[in-house]
């Protein structure tokens, strides 16, 4: 599907030049590399949980590629990582928050433009959608990028979302991952009406449906999305056709709920793998070039994982000065109870 | 004497000055609005036909016409769209005050205010404040519909990140309203509609000494007997009430709380260590009630000084009853005289 109308500006037309497709390929091996190794990390015992992404790197990756972050920000759920690497988020302070450490990660969202983590699946879609109007009113040319799946298109507030965005002609872009699984249940249990992009029509929106394990694909969709919301035409909706081939999160056992033949049926081709195919095909990359971006990928991870090792828990005190702005009273007199019992201070 | 919660008369504050005006409660919170979108560009008004209407209680009205459709706006009709919005608008610097069209309204809304207007702050390390003021016509006494009249203090109260307040007279209401939209923090702002159309004297310049800190409960009138603590709508008749009781010699102090949280403990306990003795009232439900954080917090503070344990007046544990039953539902005179008797004649076993 793809009901998004033509975009006549040469940047967003241009193909991608080699060095971009590279750049591309090094994000989704450094991508991969680290997600693979926080489930492993869970399995040590340095991190309680984390939420995988395996399969998913084209989408994030490809989508993250098209923001700009000196004006647009991005709404993601809790298995965003590879859209946060993309954008050049401090990854040691994303991961902060599958650490325990704190939720939503240490991260700074108005410095990184990515709004803290969250694990109500539809809870930023409408915050995407007054950052986006927020816009507007200043008359500046930013744009919300939510990002949400299947299963949280069947919550009510994407369809409030959507519906306030094309009232006021938001300048968002709605980014589905149609990963294929809500946690257990298939996206033919979840999404009526045949895709989450085919709702768009009802709300007057465009919407394009894409090969979300296709990064050059994914990339060009994004920015066609990113041009029209830009232009001031309102939102959009992408769906991108991708699959979760691992599990939920590191709690889940997949093998409940689909069989090891579905799972190889259900996926695909790697999309890693396949874009490494084309770089070589089209000889825009050789097995050097790839070899120096797992290096690099796996010299990433080794500095992530010492970070996040040395991440202790925070002071407890934080716990209510975050509270509010302003404290309060009753606040304060906890704090110091606790400080008391807890501290012996 | 009635029992219909819409009368009790206009409300004189005291140390009236040559600023006084007598302006409704409708009047002074929409002045409140008008006053505050002119002083901060940020803010804005929207929510269910809050624009060309005026909101369906008109404290918007003629908003939009002085302020722009862009600053004052009409939404769809959608209360967790509405919040949800806000949060994003907050986060990219604005300071919402948006309108729930009615109390049982929110609940819709429950998730994203808990959730998300709640949570962005501490979630954010503090780097994205949430500077919403949530607007929300509360409580019963108009007869209305189904959902249109219930006392959601508790459940917003006991929400970690929520600030509620809540007016009960025109000068409070221009107040405070004021204060909280000029706030870096969510405050969930409780107007009682049962309250709208009553006027009294609003002094803009806040002359009234009286009126103490802008987070504190203020005293409403002074007496030695007994404490009644009430807010929204529920001061106006203790201060019923106490004209009644002082009739047969009975001198009662009127505690309006204005501030449902954070609580000011320190006029609660001092008004009670004075008169030794208290009664809560208030529309919500009893079990798990504001009232019973009040009388605790009395009981910690003053445990030594009071003369019977602290009674409470409340609404029941049933929904919250059609217009024909809602005279019996509110506390009213009888019920909170009753109460009041209560507390006197308590003799320790």
């Amino acid at each position: 599907m793809d009901t998004l109308p033509p975009v006549a500006s040469g940047d967003v037309a241009a193909p991608l030049a080699p060095a971009q497709l590279r750049e591309l390929y090094s994000l989704m091996v450094a991508v991969r590399h680290l997600d693979t190794s926080a489930i492993a990390w869970q399995r040590q015992g340095l991190i309680p949980g984390y939420a995988p992404e395996l399969g998913q790197e084209a989408a994030q990756v490809g989508s993250g590629y098209a923001v700009d972050t000196t004006r647009d920000f991005v709404f993601p759920t809790y298995r965003e990582m590879g859209v946060a690497r993309t954008m050049g988020v401090d990854m040691i302070a994303y991961m902060s928050t599958h650490k325990a450490t704190w939720h939503g990660g240490l991260y700074n969202p108005l410095e990184s433009r990515l709004a803290p983590i969250q694990a109500v699946v539809a809870g930023s879609v409408l915050h995407a959608v007054g950052w986006a109007h927020g816009q507007t009113l200043d008359h500046k040319d930013g744009v919300a990028l939510s990002y949400f799946g299947d299963g949280a298109s069947s919550q009510g507030d994407v369809h409030e979302a959507m519906n306030f965005a094309a009232v006021m002609k938001a300048p968002v872009v709605f980014f589905v991952q149609n990963n294929g699984w809500a946690i257990s249940v298939p996206t033919e249990r979840q999404v009526a009406g045949g895709s989450v992009a085919a709702r768009a029509a009802g709300y007057g929106m465009p919407a394009l449906q894409i090969d979300g394990d296709d990064v050059v694909a994914v990339v060009e969709a994004t920015r066609r999305a990113f041009a029209h919301a830009r232009a001031g035409n309102g939102p959009v909706v992408i769906e991108a056709m991708t699959y979760r081939r691992g599990p939920h999160s590191t709690s889940d056992d997949p093998g409940r709920y689909r069989s090891l033949a579905e799972e190889r049926d259900g996926a695909g081709a790697d999309p890693l793998e396949r874009f490494r195919q084309r770089l070589l095909t089209e000889g825009i990359a050789d097995e050097a070039f790839f070899a120096e971006a797992l290096a690099a990928a796996k010299a990433e991870e080794e500095q992530i994982r010492t970070g996040v090792q040395a991440l202790g828990p925070r002071p407890g005190a934080e716990m209510f000065d975050l509270v509010f702005q302003e404290t309060t009273p009753t606040l304060q007199a906890q704090a110091a109870s606790w400080r008391e019992e807890s501290e012996h201070v | 004497m009635s029992n219909s919660i819409l009368e009790g008369g206009t409300t004189v504050a005291a140390g009236a000055t040559a600023n006084t005006v007598v302006l409704s409660m409708q009047q002074a919170l929409n002045r409140a609005l008008d006053e505050v979108l002119a002083e901060n560009p940020k803010t804005l008004v929207f929510g269910e036909d809050c624009g060309r209407l005026g909101g369906v209680f008109r404290i918007t009205d003629g908003l939009q016409a002085k302020h722009g459709d862009q600053r004052v706006f009409d939404t769809p009709l959608a209360e967790s769209g509405i919040l949800g919005m806000s949060v994003g608008l907050a986060m990219a610097g604005f300071h919402p005050i948006p309108e729930v069209q009615f109390d049982g309204f929110a609940y819709p809304a429950i998730n994203q205010i808990v959730c998300q207007v709640a949570r962005m702050n501490y979630r954010s390390r503090g780097t994205l404040p949430m500077p919403i003021t949530l607007r929300v016509p509360s409580f019963g006494g108009i007869r209305a519909p189904e959902h249109h009249g219930e006392s959601l203090e508790a459940l917003f109260a006991h929400v970690p990140g929520l600030k509620v307040v809540s007016p009960s007279n025109p000068h409070e209401a221009y107040h405070l309203l004021k204060y909280a939209a000029t706030r870096p923090d969510p405050v969930i702002f409780m107007e009682p509609k049962s309250r709208y159309w009553q006027k009294g004297d609003v002094d803009p310049a806040r002359a009234d000494a009286a009126d103490g800190a802008p987070t504190g409960a203020k005293v409403m009138r002074e007496g030695r007997h007994l404490t009644l603590v009430a807010w929204g709508a529920m001061v106006a008749r203790c201060l019923q009430v106490a004209g009644l009781a002082a009739e047969d010699g009975i001198d009662v102090e009127v505690l309006d709380l204005r501030w449902l949280k954070p609580i000011d403990a320190g006029s609660l306990a001092a008004s009670v260590r004075k008169t030794r003795r208290a009664v809560v009232v208030h529309e919500a439900p009893l079990t798990s009630g504001l009232g019973a954080e009040v009388a605790q917090l009395i009981t910690q503070a003053c445990f030594d000084t009071l003369k019977a344990p602290v009674e409470r007046v409340t609404g029941f544990d049933v929904p919250y009853p059609s217009g024909d039953l809602e005279d019996e539902y509110i506390p009213n005179i009888d019920r909170i005289l009753f109460g009041i008797q209560r507390v006197l004649e308590y003799k320790r076993g």
